[in-house]
């Protein structure tokens, strides 16, 4: 059995593996089919300061190797999780991280300073970078300067290890990571979902309310993995790597370009016991080529 | 209710029309889990182009004792034509039981009306024949453009008085369901329905309309099965985004903005 923990900030996983939000439920949509303490983490669904509705139905179209959502953060505000959902997963021997998201800065703050009273929350991920809602995340996602400065006023209201979860549709995933690095943060998620679109040609429609949607699941790995690497080489606060993990392969793919946690996403929709499954398979493949501990191949990558 | 991945074989296809497979399942390593008629199960469809998630397909029987789960197909697109082309002997990975199912608390006695259309009469066939072994007075009314679009009558028939509508009139009486006679000449306690959904909200209205209570199964397009994308969701009656796979499929449709 080869070591798996790592480091994320002051964070320690016992496992590279953790869940993405909005894939994931709070976890316990899963429980029947994992012991979620065999995960090194799981973030939850997007929360904000104020509950929202999400944006109107259809929110989802099947796409090649993927799938194409435009939920739009539906959630019942940060009260909520804090009343109702974290008393149901403060127990847990795993960690919990709340994916935190906002449209202005004070609700940034606001709900991560609200998040930092929760004992048996080590961290949270700051979004800015979800696609699918007007005015929200991805506005200050999208260039350095309006990235550093969410993460420069959340910093100041929290102090518990901070992700900053980062879109890749901007020009340079690189400038971007460095910025918010430079403002405190204490590691990097990528990528968020590709903006896409998906057509009926026979209602002349979109498939999805609002026109356009978040890609995700393996069709994205490709480009997924080319910016983590791309990150790793501009910053050196750790990363967590996601995008179209399907198996411990893929995961590899991601430690070996230079992440040093995951997020499986999409993959629990196909299968919901598959993280339990890529934990596994990390450790046969370290077993089975003689590495000792995880974090020896994390960037091992040669170009 | 505990939800289970499991490796169900297929142990028999009959093809009751074309375009339609009825696939029946067993388990090899155990009796099949606890569900109750109106959950569904999502089906993983393997090797079929550009089908990526799994299939949401309602519970058409549960057979105690032979341990079979029957799910009803209807070929429409790329996933369900892979899943009719499906043979005796391969195996099926699904996740279940998913959802909530129809009421299990109607009083011995009652009579209740199960009004369904086209595949959408697939669950209804499993919850008269749950409702008919705790002596509740299932009967059918069912609907389809014409009687190629009726399934398994033979067994409904079993169950329960059968009334049919067709919009051809080559069964039954010509036209919808909310125009047979039979919700005229008789009195039913609730309605259940599954269907197409505009005929799920004209009897949604007429059993408003009357003050019966109405049921319907609901099957909006969905990925994780779980409660976990969010990506189903219907309105209820207080306006909120509900996820139809987990707070239904099967809604009271007084609690969903049906009325108006």
């Amino acid at each position: 059995m080869a070591k798996l923990g790592v480091n994320i900030g002051k964070l320690s996983l016992k496992n590279p593996v953790m869940t993405a939000s909005g894939t994931f439920g709070y976890g316990l949509e899963f429980a029947d089919f994992i012991n979620l303490n065999d995960l090194g983490g799981f973030i939850v669904k997007g929360t904000t300061l104020n509950p929202r509705e999400g944006n109107d139905y259809p929110r989802m179209a099947e796409t090649p190797s993927g799938m194409l959502n435009c939920v739009g953060l539906q959630n019942k505000g940060v009260d909520h999780f804090c009343k109702e959902i974290y008393p149901q997963l403060e127990h847990l021997d795993t960690n919990v991280i709340v994916n935190v998201s906002g449209s202005t800065l004070e609700d940034y703050v606001e709900c991560a300073s609200r998040i930092n009273a929760l004992p048996h929350v080590p961290a949270i991920e700051l979004n800015i970078s979800c696609p699918n809602v007007k005015a929200g995340g991805m506005a200050f996602g999208v260039t350095p300067e309006g990235a550093a400065s969410v993460v420069k006023a959340v910093r100041q209201a929290y102090d518990k290890t901070l992700i900053v979860k980062l879109s890749p549709n901007v020009t340079s995933i690189a400038d971007i990571a460095k910025a918010v690095e430079a403002e405190g943060a204490d590691s990097v998620s990528l990528i968020n979902t590709l903006m896409g679109m998906s057509i009926d040609i026979e209602r002349r429609k979109s498939r999805l309310s609002i026109g356009t949607g978040g890609l995700s699941g393996p069709c994205v790995k490709p480009v997924a993995l080319r910016m983590v690497w791309q990150v790793t080489q501009a910053v050196n606060i750790p990363i967590v790597g996601l995008g179209g993990i399907m198996n411990a392969t893929d995961a590899i793919e991601f430690i070996m370009a230079g992440a040093t946690a995951i997020e499986i996403g999409t993959a629990n929709f196909i299968d919901p016991a598959v993280t339990i499954k890529v934990v596994n398979g990390i450790n046969e493949w370290l077993d089975n080529h003689g590495v000792k501990d995880v974090n020896e191949i994390v960037g091992c990558l040669k170009v | 209710m505990k939800k289970y991945i499991l490796d169900l074989r297929v142990v028999a296809v009959e093809h009751p029309r074309e375009g339609y497979a009825l696939l029946k399942l067993t388990n090899d390593e155990g009796t099949l889990p606890e569900m109750v008629p109106g959950q569904f199960v999502e089906v993983k469809v393997d090797k079929a182009d550009g089908v990526f998630l799994r299939r949401p397909i309602s519970i058409n029987r549960i057979c105690r004792e032979a341990n079979e789960l029957w799910l009803l197909v209807h070929a429409v697109g790329e996933g369900t034509r892979t899943l009719y082309n499906i043979q005796a002997g391969d195996t099926l990975n699904c996740v279940l039981p998913l959802g909530n199912g129809f009421t299990t608390t109607h009083p011995a006695g009652n009579k209740v009306l199960l009004v369904g259309g086209g595949v959408g009469t697939a669950p209804l066939l499993a919850y008269g024949e749950y409702l008919k072994e705790r002596g509740v007075h299932p009967s059918f009314l069912l609907g389809g453009r014409s009687a190629k679009d009726l399934l398994q009558l033979d067994l409904f028939e079993q169950v329960g008085p059968v009334y049919i509508t067709t919009e051809d009139a080559s069964l039954g009486e010509k036209g919808f369901v909310t125009q047979h006679s039979v919700l005229e000449a008789e009195h039913f306690d609730a309605i259940s329905t599954c269907g197409p959904k505009p005929m799920m909200m004209a009897v949604a209205r007429y059993a408003h309309a009357k003050g019966i209570t109405c049921e319907a199964s609901l099957e909006n397009l969905m990925a994780c099965g779980l409660g976990a994308c969010l990506c189903c969701v219907e309105k209820n009656h207080e306006g909120h985004n509900v996820c139809v796979c987990k707070e239904g499929p099967v809604f009271n449709t007084e609690q969903l903005q049906w009325q108006n």
